[in-house]
């Protein structure tokens, strides 16, 4: 498909992996409506993949269907060399896809360290019962559990906000603390859904370098959905470009950028 | 204090530090948060920590007498690096972290910095950014390694690294980091400090060993400070404040120096922390007040009463309660309930619940934010001081504290004020010399060891206090000859919310008259609740009410200045308020929002004119530049009102003369 396939190194010295996730002839509906029509791409283990496209392209209904919330009608999922069957969300968690979502999904009432903490969820393997009488394996285990939270507490530079609750933080705080939540489950994948819409040019560059830190320091693959093209094409190794739920382009930003199609369905085209 | 003192005392920094670990090794001595938990290190592992740092230093072939730049936020590992840098017979250059690639390349090559060690992946780049300007900076040593994985530079080094380094190779470099240790004297540098410079290049101040031990050490005296004193040390270190606070007087005390998690987390972690000795600019006692006062005003009206009449309370007998005055037995007993239900809540919330001694310097502290403090029994003075004089010049003795005084000279100060109204000093704590630069010592420090401050001053009569009037270049006379301090006068009109900016004008003139600019916020605000409307600042600024308003104030600072022999032809007679806000965009106020007098003047020459010749209002037009640049012109008629003056009598003029 192009040169980056099999074992690279970029030039700012990241290592580019083989497939992690491969999506093969994807096909979803919703009743007549096609969302996704016939996709197949892959996302390579460190890489940063960008999926954009014009409203209502399917970009969101894509990362659905990765994250396991929806199951397409027709194609396969492949994750780390294997067939994915259809999942629950809770299980394609656990496999070490995290995400965070378009619209903030955060526990209002609680403070961003426990909203962290649920990120911790998939790794903690003590009943309630257990947790309930906090002695020894339970005790043990959430110690070593904060230690990661804060951890990424420090990644993140939250500390000042470690005991507010989320509901009275501004928006651009929520949508890092909603990063730090996935990244709590220490994901192999983390996939990102607009994680820069509504802010302003100096929180986009924050967000930008803690994105693109947290793929340097842990590697993290990384799939986004952005509409901030100047930020799509700075993040990303490469990008796919959805438009009605058709894959029109995939490839560098390079690649992608001066395709004509891309650039079409982007300014769209004369009808005479 | 003479040498015979110092010779059975340490004479350096690395010998205070084994001092300490004698005396209580297992003593905490600095505690940093990370992850969440407050780390602490006793004496006895910092010493451990500073010996392996200095090894390490040796290793990569630091030389006797190299200087060592220092940039980041405060942490253990910085005041560590100061220490091993002296214990290697080197000079310690601590550099505002926050200054620009080219200010720490001025300063890094004028003091030939032969290494820096620095915080993150920010100040690196700086350093990699500057690096080939500076052939004296060999090696770069970090702290976090976050972001620099990928950085292949060889010069770069973790600072982990280079104290393990120092350990492995510790039996053949041990005796040389020991002799050169004992080597130092008390006329070694201690530490280099730029200054900021308002003016022209930041300037090397060179302080011994000697400056900073003995004002340690007389500062310490003069307020009882014990190796059981904690601080949070959150100011930047290349100040020299912090230099005296976080190191000198620690290490002579042998006190816990507390880090900050992170730069955002200083109120959080004052609060867990609870120092009983503080130090912060005036600034930070104000924004605490506004801080109380809005969550205040957002309480329950019983609360709210509560709050007003505990405070009014407060003002009362508060200061007389904490200066040992005497106070009638209902209102000390009153006093101990407002304690219990508001004083001791708010002290709690503002981390001051075990502050023995407060300081605040720097600029003028208003009256009512001073009080305020005070009243709630905190012990909060006030100190004079500069780099050059290792911070210490006068400071408020306990009980004797005011607002508009900024105390007696400090233990070996001595003080002398010349004709101009200059101050000068001499002590102990007086900087050797700026460094390579002998044209600006010998213009500051004279042939005996006598200082110019550059503030004009008077001592006062019967307290022997010290008072600060203005910077000694802006200080004028009147055409009668009285002393003229615009500063002095703007301060006191600025104290009150709705003055958000003054300009007096009087030099060389009959009488005083002043520009105000109201503040938007507060007056607005005002307007807002006794239903004014208006449209635009301009409108504000011209209506009656506001006016009558802005009069009175200006004529009880005219009472409060009359009271004043030194400076009571300094009232203001006439006033405008302007129609637009002084704005750095137009030149008129610095950066830093210092008011520019030359410019000021010559643009509203014919306001100027107008206050001087007794018109009853002014027509003028003003060009202004708009945010994104553009310009455009504001034409506006301003009213010009007198303003009751107090009559001095003639003959404490001419004793002003």
């Amino acid at each position: 498909m192009n040169a980056m396939s099999g074992n690279t190194t970029t030039a700012d010295g990241r290592k580019i992996g083989g497939v992690l996730m491969e999506m093969r002839n994807i096909t979803l509906r919703f009743g007549g409506v096609e969302a996704i029509k016939d996709i197949s791409f892959d996302i390579l283990e460190g890489e940063v993949r960008a999926i954009i496209g014009p409203n209502g392209a399917g970009k969101s209904s894509m990362l659905n269907v990765i994250s396991g919330f929806y199951n397409p009608q027709v194609g396969e999922v492949w994750f780390r060399g294997e067939k994915r069957p259809p999942m629950k969300p809770y299980e394609v968690a656990r496999l070490g896809i995290a995400r965070t979502f378009q619209n903030i999904a955060l526990f209002d009432g609680m403070s961003v360290l426990d909203n962290i903490m649920t990120g911790r969820l998939t790794h903690m393997t003590t009943g309630m019962l257990a947790q309930a009488i906090w002695k020894g394996k339970a005790e043990r285990e959430e110690v070593a559990n904060r230690e990661i939270v804060e951890k990424i507490i420090d990644f993140l530079e939250i500390q000042h906000i470690r005991k507010v609750p989320v509901g009275r933080l501004p928006y651009g705080l929520k949508k890092r603390v909603e990063l730090a939540r996935a990244l709590a489950a220490e994901p192999k994948l983390l996939l990102l859904d607009e994680p820069m819409a509504g802010m302003n040019v100096e929180e986009k560059e924050d967000m930008s370098r803690y994105i693109l830190d947290t793929n340097d320091e842990f590697g993290t693959t990384i799939a986004l959905i952005e509409h901030d093209m100047g930020v799509v094409m700075d993040l990303s190794d490469r990008v796919v470009v959805m438009d009605y739920g058709k894959k029109i382009g995939d490839g560098t930003p390079d690649e992608v950028r001066n395709n004509q199609e891309v650039i079409d369905a982007y300014l769209g085209v004369a009808h005479d | 204090m003479t040498d015979a003192h110092l010779s059975d005392e340490p004479r350096s920094i690395p010998g205070l530090l084994a001092r300490n670990v004698r005396r209580h090794g297992d003593r905490p001595a600095y505690r940093e948060k990370e992850l969440g938990i407050w780390q602490s290190w006793t004496w006895a592992e910092v010493a451990d920590e500073i010996e392996a740092l200095a090894l390490g230093l040796l290793a990569l072939g630091l030389e006797k007498g190299d200087h060592v730049a220092i940039a980041g936020r405060n942490r253990p590992r910085f005041y560590w690096t100061m220490v091993a840098t002296q214990m290697a017979g080197c000079v310690p250059v601590p550099v505002y972290q926050d200054s620009v690639a080219e200010e720490m390349a001025y300063v890094l090559d004028h003091c030939g910095a032969r290494m820096a060690v620095v915080e993150d992946q920010e100040q690196v780049d700086k350093t990699i950014e500057i690096k080939d300007r500076l052939p004296n900076l060999r090696d770069v040593i970090y702290l976090d390694p976050r972001g620099l994985r990928k950085y292949t530079h060889a010069h770069l080094k973790p600072f982990a690294e280079v104290q393990a380094a120092g350990r492995a190779r510790r039996s053949e470099m041990i005796a040389e980091l020991e002799r050169r240790r004992d080597a130092a004297g008390p006329d070694d540098t201690c530490v280099m400090l730029y200054t900021s410079g308002t003016t022209g290049r930041p300037k090397g101040v060179v302080l011994s060993n000697r400056n900073i031990i003995e004002t340690s050490r007389a500062s310490a005296e003069f307020d009882r400070l014990t190796e059981h004193e904690s601080v949070l040390a959150y100011l930047p270190m290349a100040w020299v404040g912090d230099f005296i606070f976080s190191l000198g007087q620690a290490m002579w005390c042998g006190f816990c120096v507390n880090c900050p998690e992170s730069t955002t987390t200083m109120h959080e972690n004052l609060n867990e922390i609870g120092p009983t000795y503080f130090f912060a600019p005036p600034r930070y006692f104000e924004e605490r007040i506004t801080t109380i006062t809005i969550r205040m005003e957002d309480a329950s009206a019983l609360k709210r009463r509560i709050y007003d009449r505990a405070m009014a309370h407060a003002r009362k007998v508060g200061p007389s309660i904490l200066d040992g005055k005497p106070v009638s037995g209902r209102d000390r007993w009153l006093y101990r309930l407002f304690d219990v239900l508001i004083y001791a809540p708010i002290r709690n919330r503002s981390g001051m619940s075990n502050v023995r001694v407060a300081y605040t310097a720097g600029e003028a502290i208003g009256p009512e934010i001073f009080d305020f403090w005070r009243s709630l029994g905190i012990n909060l003075k006030q100190l004079y001081g500069q780099t050059e004089a290792s911070v210490f010049i006068t400071q408020q003795p306990d009980h004797e504290v005011r607002a508009d005084t900024v105390g007696v000279p400090s233990p070996g100060v001595e003080l002398r004020i010349a004709e101009t109204g200059e101050v000068f000093y001499r002590s102990p704590g007086v900087f050797v010399e700026y460094y390579k630069n002998p044209a600006s010592t010998a213009d500051t420090k004279d042939a005996d060891g006598w200082v110019a401050t550059g503030d004009a001053g008077f001592i006062e009569e019967g307290t022997g206090h010290l008072r600060i009037i203005d910077r000694a270049k802006d200080v004028g006379k009147l055409a009668s000859g009285a002393l003229f301090a615009p500063k002095y006068v703007e301060n006191k009109l600025k104290f009150y919310p709705a003055i958000l900016e003054a300009v007096v004008h009087g030099a060389d003139r009959d009488y005083c008259t002043a520009f105000i600019n109201i503040d938007l916020s507060a007056v607005g605000n005002w307007a807002e609740r006794k239903n004014i409307a208006y449209s635009s600042y301009q409108e504000l600024a011209g209506h009656q009410d506001v006016l009558d308003t802005i009069q009175s104030h200006v004529e009880e600072v005219n009472r409060s200045i009359a009271g004043d022999e030194m400076l009571s032809g300094c009232q203001v007679r006439r006033f405008l308020v302007l129609h637009k806000e002084l704005d750095a965009d137009d030149g008129e106020l610095t950066r830093t929002r210092k008011v520019r007098r030359k410019i000021i003047n010559e643009k509203y020459d014919d306001l100027v004119n107008a206050l001087y010749d007794g018109s009853k209002t002014v027509t003028t037009e003003t060009e202004v530049t708009y945010e994104d640049g553009r310009k455009g012109s504001i034409k506006a008629t301003l009213e010009i009102r007198d303003a009751a003056v107090v009559p001095v009598e003639a003959k404490r003029m001419e004793a002003a003369e």
